[in-house]
């Protein structure tokens, strides 16, 4: 692993800019590959060594090593531009439909490659679900939304078996009562809110393994807010779930574990009660006492 | 002065008053303590001056140019004496022909009645009269209205507001323009048809399978009275456009769906211009090509499949207006596509769908409606085109749908009724105008669904 890292950093010329916000100074050396906290699990769903992604010539991921346990709540942290998005969806490959992305090191899932040229991206993204920062439902029925997956993937033989999905999975949302006297309307005419725990119930619907969730709840009201947390909550009791957010607050009510990352590096990784009030690094403690981001 | 020459010197007055505008308004900021002590720019006082210059004088010359003739030889046809004074609208143009000839030297003096001779005179000292008078009143026009808004050109006057306002209303005149155009084209068109159908029945006309439009061209002749049905032409046209639409549909759609979800961005930049190519060839050329390289292959194929085709059919002009169309239903449709957000293509990718049943299950009914409107306008364009026809497709109305026969259309019977020596009164002339009509009527219905259908789509996303 580390020959591929040093040719890679003879290949591609990296501006070893001091980060100066904040008071302090780190640059590419002095962070890369040194996360600091707990990365690694005893029993992880994916196992990450190494990542790192280029869009052409500009590396936004820099070489993270990171373990993500079976059932865990991870929170995704740190300032805009840090790449942890992008970190995210290499997670599903959505970054698979951007030409100009690579991605290099070790993505496991269950101890299977993400990467390998034979894997099955369907097959991968089935267990593997997302919901979006802005509800994207499709311009269909809401009945139609969440059926959308368990047809595509053949999950139900017959029209009960699907009626019985599609509720079970509006019940997961936390958005039966509301709809189920309306499953043929539209779901683009629902609150924000409401199609936002439409796409969390579409993802579920195909039974994944894994939800994530990049920024979840940034376009929505503190209301519907504060009812997605309740429902991430709920939904940790079955699946993992990797959280990207901006906001501090909601990581430290929602996550298990909390990962600060930093100009595509991960800097540091901990148990959420810990990085939110004992900070082992300079840079996330600046970063969560509201010095920079 | 030749109205060649006021013109330029119409402009030229135009700049000469905005620079004096922009000079004299400038001159009245000075001692207020600069141009921003002024309601308006210079600019805008400016623009007003050359507006007050220009506007009235061009007006007025136009008018000048658009009636002179007409009033010039209502005075001389009214001084001729009473004996040759003409008693119909016929025998007036007869006689003003013979004297602006003799005006212009193109007839003799002494080959026509001395009356005349003298009219002559009098037509080219009218036309000399009319000219100086012309040039006189407009520069004087031009100046005065210069002159006036030097005047009041002050600082407390909004010159922007003024300005604006007067452009407005010339964007205005202008929009205007185009509509009242189009509404004088559909009442002609209407007077016609209406003199058309005392002449031939309403039933005849929808009902008629015949489509004959011999007319005897004099009065004694023996000869056919002609038969109007006009189904046969809208069944050839159907026929035709039908095939257009099921080469351009399939192919534009997909061609569509290749440059917008599979195509790269570097691919794309290539194809979708070559495409959109194909657009810009002249109906012509796609007309021989028609003519002369398709119908005789496809008569060939059939020959030797053992079928009888004609050497010109209306599959060859079909197929052909189908590749002529292609790009308006590739274009449109690429738009629409790559009008569904990406959050959409997202979602469904996320969900472990492939790239295809993303764009069949979720893309395409988004964008369906859209497409629609796409279609629907390539219909009508499909409708209206002539030139392939023409030269591929026969001008034989024969109520067929066999694609292997030569049939017509409406628009190459509509060519080929106004291009004959004709009595323009005659049935014959006047069904080009109930075709052009009922095509009218037809292709307007379908723009209309079309934008409508295109509205009603941009409300979900927007």
């Amino acid at each position: 692993m580390n020959t591929m890292n040093s040719a890679i950093d003879q290949d591609v010329p990296v501006k070893d800019e001091p980060e100066t916000r904040g008071g302090a100074t780190f640059n590419d050396a002095e962070l890369e590959g040194r996360t600091v906290g707990k990365p690694f699990a005893d029993d992880p769903k994916f196992t990450l060594r190494d990542v790192e992604v280029f869009y052409g010539d500009a590396r936004a991921i820099k070489g993270i090593s990171l373990d993500i346990a079976k059932n865990e709540v991870i929170a995704f942290i740190g300032p805009s531009g840090c790449g942890k998005s992008t970190f995210l969806r290499c997670l599903n490959r959505m970054n698979d439909s951007i030409d100009i992305c690579r991605v290099k090191g070790q993505l496991q899932l269950d101890g299977e490659d993400i990467y390998d040229a034979k894997r099955d991206v369907v097959e991968l993204r089935a267990r593997v679900g997302m919901v979006f920062q802005k509800p994207n439902p499709f311009p269909k029925s809401i009945y139609d939304n969440v059926a959308y997956g368990p047809r595509i993937h053949g999950l139900a033989n017959r029209k009960s078996d699907l009626d019985d999905i599609v509720e079970r999975s509006l019940r997961g949302a936390g958005l039966w009562n509301e709809v189920k006297d309306r499953l043929d309307s539209p779901g683009t005419g629902l609150s924000g809110g409401q199609q936002q725990r439409l796409c969390i119930a579409r993802a579920i619907a195909v039974s994944p393994e894994v939800v994530l969730m990049d920024e979840p709840c940034s376009a929505l009201d503190p209301i519907a807010t504060a009812r997605i947390e309740e429902l991430i909550a709920e939904l940790s009791q079955s699946y993992t779930i990797i959280i990207v957010t901006h906001s501090m607050q909601q990581a430290a009510r929602v996550s298990d574990r909390t990962a600060y990352f930093h100009l595509g590096h991960l800097v540091e990784v901990n148990e959420t009660n810990k990085v939110f009030t004992a900070p082992q690094h300079e840079l996330t403690e600046s970063y969560i006492t509201g010095r920079f981001g | 002065m030749q109205p060649g020459n006021l013109f330029p010197l119409v402009v030229v007055l135009i700049g000469i008053a905005f620079a004096l505008g922009y000079a004299r308004s400038r001159a009245l900021a000075t001692p207020l303590g600069g141009i921003r002590h002024l309601k308006s720019l210079p600019f805008y006082y400016a623009a007003r001056a050359s507006l007050w210059c220009g506007l009235p004088a061009l007006i007025i010359f136009a008018l000048w140019l658009g009636f002179e003739d007409k009033v010039i030889q209502t005075l001389v046809i009214g001084s001729l004496p009473a004996d040759i004074q003409p008693d119909s609208p016929g025998r007036a143009s007869l006689i003003l022909s013979q004297i602006s000839n003799v005006a212009s030297g193109a007839l003799s003096p002494e080959f026509v009645p001395e009356p005349i001779a003298g009219a002559a005179d009098r037509l080219t000292a009218l036309r000399a009269e009319s000219k100086l008078m012309m040039t006189i009143l407009v520069i004087c026009v031009a100046i005065l209205g210069a002159f006036v808004a030097w005047l009041r050109i002050a600082p407390h006057i909004n010159a922007r507001a003024k300005v604006e306002s007067t452009l407005r209303k010339i964007f205005f005149m202008c929009a205007g323009l185009a509509i009242l155009t189009t509404v004088g084209i559909i009442f002609s068109v209407i007077f016609e048809t209406i003199h058309f159908f005392h002449k031939v029945s309403f039933l005849e006309f929808f009902f008629g399978t015949s489509w004959s439009p011999q007319t005897a061209i004099r009065a004694d002749q023996v000869g056919s009275s002609g038969s109007f049905g006009m189904i046969p032409l809208f069944v050839g046209t159907l026929l035709i456009s039908g095939i257009a639409m099921v080469v351009a549909v399939p192919v534009g759609l997909m061609s569509a769906i290749y440059l917008s979800e599979y195509a790269s961005k570097r691919m794309r930049s290539i194809v979708k211009p070559l495409l959109e190519l194909l657009a810009g060839v002249p109906t012509v050329v796609y007309g021989f090509f028609a003519a002369l390289t398709v119908a005789p292959f496809i008569a060939d194929a059939a020959g030797w499949l053992g079928l009888d085709a004609s050497t010109e059919s209306a599959l060859a002009a079909g197929l052909v207006m189908g590749i002529m169309i292609i790009p308006f239903v590739s274009s449109l449709s690429d738009d629409v596509i790559n009008a569904v957000p990406q959050t959409m293509r997202d979602g469904s990718l996320a969900l472990g769908a492939t790239q295809a049943e993303t764009m069949t299950k979720v893309i395409f009914p988004a964008a369906l409606p859209g497409i629609m409107g796409g279609i629907l306008l390539a219909v009508s364009r499909a409708i209206g085109e002539t030139m392939i026809v023409v030269m591929a497709a026969g001008l034989a109305a024969n109520l067929t749908i066999n694609p292997l026969e030569a049939v017509t259309t409406v628009t190459v019977q509509i060519v080929t009724l106004l291009t004959g020596d004709q009595e323009f009164d005659s049935a014959k002339t006047l069904s080009a105008f109930a075709l052009g009509m009922m095509l009218f009527i037809v292709t307007l219905a379908l723009n209309v669904i079309a934008l409508h259908v295109v509205r009603k789509y941009r409300e979900q996303y927007e």
